[in-house]
């Protein structure tokens, strides 16, 4: 059968179209699965399919305990300080009233409002951001729960911003780059990003894949920080988390923070 | 019939010129933001989306009023409209060039825009969002030229046109909707997070659409030799006043929620807005001048009387578009964002780039318009078709 050129073209466009809803139906269905060709973990690597972290909050004195590991971590990976409202943060303390708003009230001891109270991305059991998100430059590690970014993939539009319910995500409004001075980066090992994309706390994954604890863990003194798999009942959290009772950051949104306080 | 555009009057021209200045300056402002980043607009890491979002979304239901002019005319034979919906369809098309473009410089990464093509995700709005208005965008423009290519040879419509303009009517209703749940499927943005979002932006839409047209229709009356009738034009007026009064309400529905119920992550934007939170209040005037052109514009178009004249009644379409713009165009983005989920307050004024580019995008979107009408009015003209009554109906 002959084909002739208006023919052809109807095909052809026919085709395009299919292809593409054809992947956005596949996409409806199995959520993540498309691109779910990861590579085997090394060998050194830490293992865990939940990583989760526990904030004891009884051992934060005074806002420079906790300053000195958000220091640690924007050094670790490059986080510029930019003294303007377009700053970035991965992680830095707050007052008990703006990490917990609506549990706050005048009864609670002065000195537990008065903690510093380390803030971070949640690594959310059910994400908003990685639902907004309209590229799955931000998605969940399938592996071990991490919500990750793909800085090659993210178009900057901010939707993640929107969609995080605790102000965990920054945006690079300028070329971070400019903000080191000489150009001189505080960790050669880890790269920079680049103007126009979204970034956030990444619990270290590139620490745990060759067998380090996450950057502000290994800082913390004294059980301030305890880091571990979720599901497995003898990690350290497992056993912080028998043993206290402990908060999660608005818990009646259902997004399932993996970040827990012991208050 | 793209020549009936390349001829025009002295006016005509300078309009142009005038326009493609206001577009020079917006790109050269643009080359800014491309070459510094979006540091150069007023947003921050509280309010992460400012002024181009929010006339994103003010436009999008300007493009969604097209549907006030198609289902008259084509569900209810309402023949008054018929000569005016090309009006409609044509004021869709540059609201919809102008939401695409606000996104396109809204993005950090614009290069890396056909990422949404390339990793399709239906479980992103904005996937959704991208898929209805390019739909809408060529569902008017198909049938905007075709259906004004026939009138133009004095024959009614292709009949394969027909299925596509009773699809223009949901798709109307659909991009509002998808746009309203942008924000409306946020968790802990109080002040977006509410099911009666997508109904307020499309009783909005449906009161500043038209009233645009009814702007527009004034002018092309006093400006060329096309009059779109007085009828319509009231018939318009009164899909207006249904619209701002339906606005308005839903508005008093979400107040009563809000603070009936008292749930302070609620209360605080509506607070932020129209009292002032913690001591910032930089949009408390503009949403009180946006209530009160509200209320003065019901006033006005509620009493046959005045909304009868004229004059008047362009007045307050002029208000109606001011309170809902405003409502849009301000409030709308940056009270969604103030207090942050922490509950600390950080404000959001746009820069002087910003809104350079901002205007730079407006006058892209209303050179269309003019372009546009420049070839209506022109076949308007050619087929004789300057008043009500002076063609018959062939469609």
């Amino acid at each position: 059968m002959a084909v002739n050129r208006r023919e052809f073209l109807k095909i052809a466009g026919l085709s395009a179209a299919l292809s593409l809803g054809g992947k956005a139906a596949f996409e409806l269905v199995l959520p993540g699965q498309v691109d779910a060709a990861q590579m085997s973990r090394p060998p050194q690597a830490l293992q865990g399919t939940h990583w989760s972290m526990v904030i004891d909050l009884s051992k934060f004195k005074t806002e420079a305990d906790a300053l000195a590991l958000e220091k640690v971590c924007h050094k670790e990976h490059n986080v510029p300080f930019i003294h303007s409202k377009q700053n970035i943060k991965w992680i830095w303390p707050t007052k008990f009233e703006h990490a917990f708003p609506g549990l706050e009230n005048q009864q609670i001891p002065a000195e537990i409002l008065e903690t510093p109270v380390l803030v971070m991305c949640n690594h959310c059991e059910n994400p908003p951001c990685v639902r907004a998100c309209p590229t799955q430059a931000t998605f969940k590690r399938a592996s071990d729960g991490i919500v990750m970014m793909d800085m090659h993939r993210c178009i900057g539009c901010r939707f993640c911003m929107a969609a995080c319910p605790f102000g965990s995500r920054s945006f690079n409004f300028a070329d971070p780059r400019r903000f080191f001075k000489d150009g001189k980066l505080p960790n050669p090992n880890y790269p920079t990003r680049t103007r126009g994309v979204v970034e956030k706390c990444n619990f270290c994954a590139e620490r745990l894949a060759v067998g380090k604890l996450p950057a502000c863990v290994e800082a913390s003194k004294d059980g301030q920080l305890i880091f571990g798999d979720l599901n497995d009942p003898r990690s350290e959290v497992r056993k912080a988390l028998r043993a206290n009772y402990s908060i999660r950051r608005k818990p009646e949104l259902g997004t399932g923070p993996s970040v827990y306080y012991l208050v | 019939m793209l020549e009936k555009a390349i001829t025009g009057s002295k006016n005509y021209w300078a309009w142009l010129a005038f326009l493609l200045a206001v577009i020079i300056a917006g790109v050269l402002a643009y080359m800014q933001q491309w070459n510094l980043g979006l540091s150069i607009t007023g947003m921050s890491r509280d309010v992460s989306w400012g002024f181009y979002i929010a006339q994103f979304t003010f436009l999008v239901g300007v493009a969604a009023s097209a549907v006030m002019l198609v289902t008259p005319f084509y569900l209810h034979n309402y023949k008054d409209f018929g000569r005016i919906t090309i009006l409609g369809e044509f004021l869709a098309i540059a609201a919809v060039t102008m939401c695409l473009l606000f996104i396109i410089v809204d993005l950090g990464k614009p290069m890396r825009a056909l990422n949404v093509l390339l990793h399709p995700t239906p479980n992103s709005i904005l996937f959704w969002d991208m898929i209805v208005l390019n739909g809408y965008l060529a569902i008017n423009l198909v049938v905007g030229w075709v259906v004004l290519k026939a009138e133009r040879k004095q024959l009614p419509p292709p009949g394969w046109i027909k299925p596509i303009i009773y699809l223009s009517i949901p798709w109307a209703v659909s991009i509002h909707t998808v746009t309203a749940f942008l924000y409306a499927g946020l968790p802990g943005r109080g002040y977006w997070l509410t099911a009666i979002l997508a109904p307020r932006f499309l009783a909005s839409a449906f009161a500043s659409g038209p009233s645009v047209l009814i702007l527009l229709s004034l002018f092309l009356r006093k400006f060329t030799k096309f009059d779109a009738g007085k009828e319509a034009i009231q018939s318009l007026a009164k899909i207006v006043t249904y619209a701002i009064i339906l606005n308005l309400f839903f508005l008093s529905l979400e107040f009563f929620t809000v603070f009936y119920s008292q749930i302070p992550s609620h209360m605080t934007h509506l607070e932020y807005l129209f009292a002032g939170y913690h001591g910032y209040g930089a949009l408390v005037p503009w949403m009180w001048a946006s209530m009160i052109c509200g209320f003065a514009a019901i006033a006005i178009l509620i009493n046959p009387k005045t909304r009868r004249k004229e004059p008047v009644l362009a007045v307050a379409a002029v208000l109606v578009f001011i309170c809902t713009w405003i409502d849009k165009g301000m409030g709308m983005i940056s009270g969604g964002f103030v207090p942050n989920p922490l509950h600390e307050v950080t404000e959001y004024a746009p820069t002087g780039l910003e809104l350079t580019i901002t205007f730079g995008v407006y006058a892209v979107g209303i050179m269309v318009l003019t372009i546009l009408y420049k070839v209506a009015t022109g076949v308007k003209e050619e087929i004789g078709d300057l008043k009500p009554g002076d063609v018959v109906a062939s469609h």
